[in-house]
């Protein structure tokens, strides 16, 4: 060992710039890491907008179409499913859709962009099960409403508009996707409206 | 505060003191040279196979119909797969090329000498379990030299008499390689061998800090110390071997990332051509060869005319690694101080190791078979040699001090 | 030692190049993968001639669209037929393998990593080399895969060529001149380079800034390392 006087600043300056660089090595070998967990092309052209054809769906019908993975209903309201929502604010936990439950262009009163066709994720807001469609015997489970979904895992309920009523273990309204009219029968599920 | 908790897992665990022991306060001689870069540098490959390893079994399928698919997947529809995958793929190779310099310095600095011999057998373990680790992991990507590879490898074990056709059956859990095979060997490749890898890694660092580290003199720094009993020719392995060696790290990683980014195949020795085309066991390739770092032995045997035979001489080629600390009975260790005999004997093991590994890579011509004995010879010869030699070996004298 | 080590190092690439032989002399492709117009035909003339019976089933159509470079509904308008094949869709075969293997004895392979098992020129020499071969089930063979199970479906193009006595070949009756069914030749070799190894490009300019980043680590660490080793020398 020699005993020359040691040059403590530009050591420590040295120590510190190798540091850094470094760090900024590990971090950019962490995002090949990070990045691979990723939804994969694969998972992404699954999870790709899905095109639904409308017309054919009749007055009070469900159809499901899967979106993600997930249940995506589309129900065809009549004119008395839409006045009797209009009902029904003082039993419900969010009327109005204040939550962000729904894209902001279905922040309406039946939770749509066309009032005649509901279109919502048919998941349960509670623990994700998917609720049973009662289109004639909904009044059982609430009193003078005819329709409305029913979650047979936790009894949670909801209107024709996905709004969650009172009293039931379900935070929030069910989810409405993002959607768009392509033209006045066919709906893509998967991409906002006025989005390309 | 910072101290208090420190003291606080001292009482408990003796965190600063094997610190101290093995970094902090490790006496390591003055006058490494190149050769001292590989050992770090097979611990830094170790990590990345490690965590490359354990993302890409993420998105691997270890199945015969979706294994050779699923690495297609991970190159193209996963985000950075491909980067990982090389990483992997590229990480292998780069693992025999630190392993087999890190070996060549043992070699001709007679590292496996007394009282090394432990560190030494310890090292050939872990050299042994990575051939395995790389045999099984190259089945996974399940292209045609996948499945050939394995298929001629393991056909080796037939030779072993009596039971070596049941043994063969055994091995691949089906009459021929096929997903059964695929699947034990995953199993292997990610977590049994990777496990014993990192206890034998373990074990051989320990066995290091407990003898010490030789030197290119070849010279215990240990027999010279001053009055603390501290060695005088030894410095702290922290700061100063920790610097240099994250110089190494950064000159080899330029290395390692040129290859990685810009001719990750490896010029069709890393990853072979055949490969990119799915497993076919109705179609055989027209060449079939081992990955580069496996072709030395698989000259060997394919050199010796006799299937027995050549599978005894391919793993005598190995075993006889083992007990290189007992065939040289010199005293002195470091290829600088020994005889012109020794130096030449060195010199003529390595080319004979370089060509060998060429010869394995090629199809097998009548002129390069005699080649290949020739050196196949020459390989064991060194190994015989030195036995003889080194016992009235002519050493020159060696210096008491290291010298740079 | 050091001498022995600059020998040994030196004859590598000798001993490498004594390895490379091959009985067939391959014509040089020359593709160059930044030249998307030239994929864009490769594509095209792949779809046209070649995805009738091979695939490409690794890749997606999305992604093939947006690596040369191709509007998305072009894409669909050209290539994508069926109502069941989305944007994120493999590019899978459109003949079912088993009558394929039926009808020419074994079934045509997926070309996705064709380039990365032969190589470009392997490919390039490969589209030129058929001649007229009455032997033949399909009336041609082919220089660098002889005995070839596959018609010469560039004829319509090329013409028919016919080996003369020197071993060339002579074609006729093709709708292109020689040099422009080379260069529809190297289109879709290019393509198929493009297929077996699409990120290389990405790759290789990631590569430049990791490099850059390496250079700039290792003279920092070199500097510090000759610091701390002041105390020793």
């Amino acid at each position: 060992m020699s005993n020359a006087p040691v040059d403590t600043g530009r050591r420590r300056f040295l120590t510190a710039a190798t540091a850094v660089v470094g760090g900024v090595g590990a971090v950019a070998v962490a995002v090949p890491f990070i990045k691979s967990w990723n939804p994969s092309a694969k998972a992404k052209a699954a999870g790709a907008p899905v095109e639904v054809n409308i017309s054919k769906v009749e007055p009070g019908q469900l159809i499901r179409v899967e979106w993600r993975g997930k249940p995506v209903w589309v129900v065809r309201r009549t004119e008395e499913i839409l006045e009797n929502l209009a009902t029904l604010d003082d039993q419900l936990r969010d009327p109005a859709s204040v939550e962000e439950q729904q894209p902001v262009y279905a922040q309406n009163a039946g939770r749509s962009i066309n009032p005649e066709f509901f279109i919502a994720v048919g998941l349960c807001t509670h623990l994700g099960c998917s609720p049973t469609y009662l289109p004639d015997t909904f009044g059982e489970q609430v009193e003078g409403v005819p329709s409305g979904f029913f979650c047979p895992c936790h009894g949670s309920k909801f209107d024709m508009a996905g709004r969650v009523f009172q009293g039931v273990p379900a935070p929030l309204n069910l989810v409405v996707p993002p959607h768009q009219y392509i033209d006045d029968r066919n709906v893509l599920i998967g991409v906002d409206q006025g989005a390309a | 505060m910072v101290k208090n908790i420190v003291d606080w897992i001292d009482a408990r665990i003796p965190m600063t003191a094997t610190y101290n022991r093995h970094v902090g306060q490790y006496a390591t001689p003055t006058n490494f040279n190149f050769w001292y870069f590989f050992g770090s540098l097979a611990m830094l490959v170790l990590v990345n196979q490690l965590l490359t390893g354990i993302w890409l079994t993420m998105n691997y399928v270890p199945t015969a119909e979706g294994a050779f698919a699923s690495i297609e997947y991970i190159m193209r529809d996963v985000e950075y797969g491909w980067l990982l995958r090389y990483m992997h793929s590229t990480g292998a190779s780069a693992f025999f090329v630190v392993i087999y310099l890190h070996m060549f310095r043992g070699l001709i600095y007679g590292s496996y000498q007394k009282p090394r011999e432990l560190l030494w057998l310890f090292g050939m373990l872990i050299f042994l379990v990575l051939m395995a680790e790389a045999f099984m992991g190259y089945l996974l990507p399940w292209g045609q030299m996948s499945y050939w590879g394995a298929q001629v490898i393991i056909s080796l074990f037939g030779a072993i008499p009596v039971i070596g056709d049941d043994l063969t059956l055994w091995i691949r859990g089906d009459f021929v390689v096929s997903g059964a095979t695929l699947n034990r060997f995953f199993a292997l490749h990610v977590i049994a061998l990777p496990l014993v890898l990192v206890v034998l890694v373990f074990l051989h660092l320990i066995a290091l800090h407990e003898v010490g580290s030789n030197n290119p003199d070849g010279i215990e720094i240990k027999k010279n110390k001053d009055e603390n009993g501290w060695p005088i020719d030894g410095i702290p392995f922290h700061p100063y071997y920790t610097v240099k060696d994250i110089m190494g790290v950064a000159g080899f990683l330029i290395v390692f990332c040129y290859v990685l980014f810009f001719m990750p195949e490896g010029g069709g020795y890393f990853l072979e051509k055949p490969n990119f085309e799915a497993a076919n066991p109705m179609k055989t390739p027209e060449h079939i060869a081992p990955v580069w770092y496996f072709t030395p032995f698989y000259a060997i045997l394919r050199a010796i005319p006799d299937k027995l035979l050549g599978v005894i001489g391919m793993g005598l080629a190995i075993a006889v690694l083992f007990v290189l600390p007992w065939l040289d009975r010199c005293k002195v260790k470091s290829v600088r101080y020994r005889s012109l005999t020794h130096k030449l004997n060195i010199a003529q093991f390595a080319v004979s190791f370089v060509v060998l590994g060429y010869l394995g890579a090629v199809a097998a011509t009548p002129a390069l078979t005699i080649a290949a004995r020739v050196f196949t010879l020459t390989y064991f010869g060194f190994f015989v040699f030195l036995w003889i030699y080194s016992k009235n070996e002519k050493t020159k004298p060696v210096p008491e001090r290291l010298t740079h | 030692m050091k001498k022995l080590i600059i020998a040994l190092v030196t004859l590598i690439p000798t001993l490498a190049f004594a390895a490379g032989g091959s009985h067939v002399t391959l014509e040089s492709a020359n593709i160059d993968l930044h030249d998307k117009e030239s994929l864009q035909r490769g594509l095209d003339n792949f779809q046209l001639y070649c995805a009738g019976c091979h695939s490409t089933q690794y890749q997606r159509y999305d992604r093939v669209a947006n690596d040369l470079g191709i509007p998305l509904d072009d894409m669909r308008a050209k290539y994508m037929f069926d109502d069941s094949v989305k944007p994120g869709s493999l590019m899978e075969n459109a003949i079912p393998t088993a009558d394929a293997a039926k009808w020419f004895g074994a079934s045509p392979p997926d070309l996705t990593l064709v380039a990365r098992v032969r190589g470009e020129d392997w490919i390039y020499s490969y589209l030129k080399g058929f001649y007229h071969d009455e032997n033949r089930p399909f009336g041609v063979n082919n220089t660098v895969f002889p005995a070839v199970g596959m018609p010469h479906v560039l004829q319509e193009l090329q013409g028919l060529p016919v080996k003369q006595e020197d071993g060339s070949l002579v074609a006729t009756g093709g709708k292109l001149t020689a040099e422009e069914y080379d260069q529809v030749v190297r289109d879709i070799t290019g393509f198929l380079v493009y297929s077996g190894d699409p990120v290389k490009l990405e790759r290789e300019s990631l590569g430049w800034w990791v490099m850059g980043f390496l250079f700039i680590f290792f003279v920092i660490a070199y500097l510090l390392k000759k610091e701390y080793w002041k105390d020793v020398h």
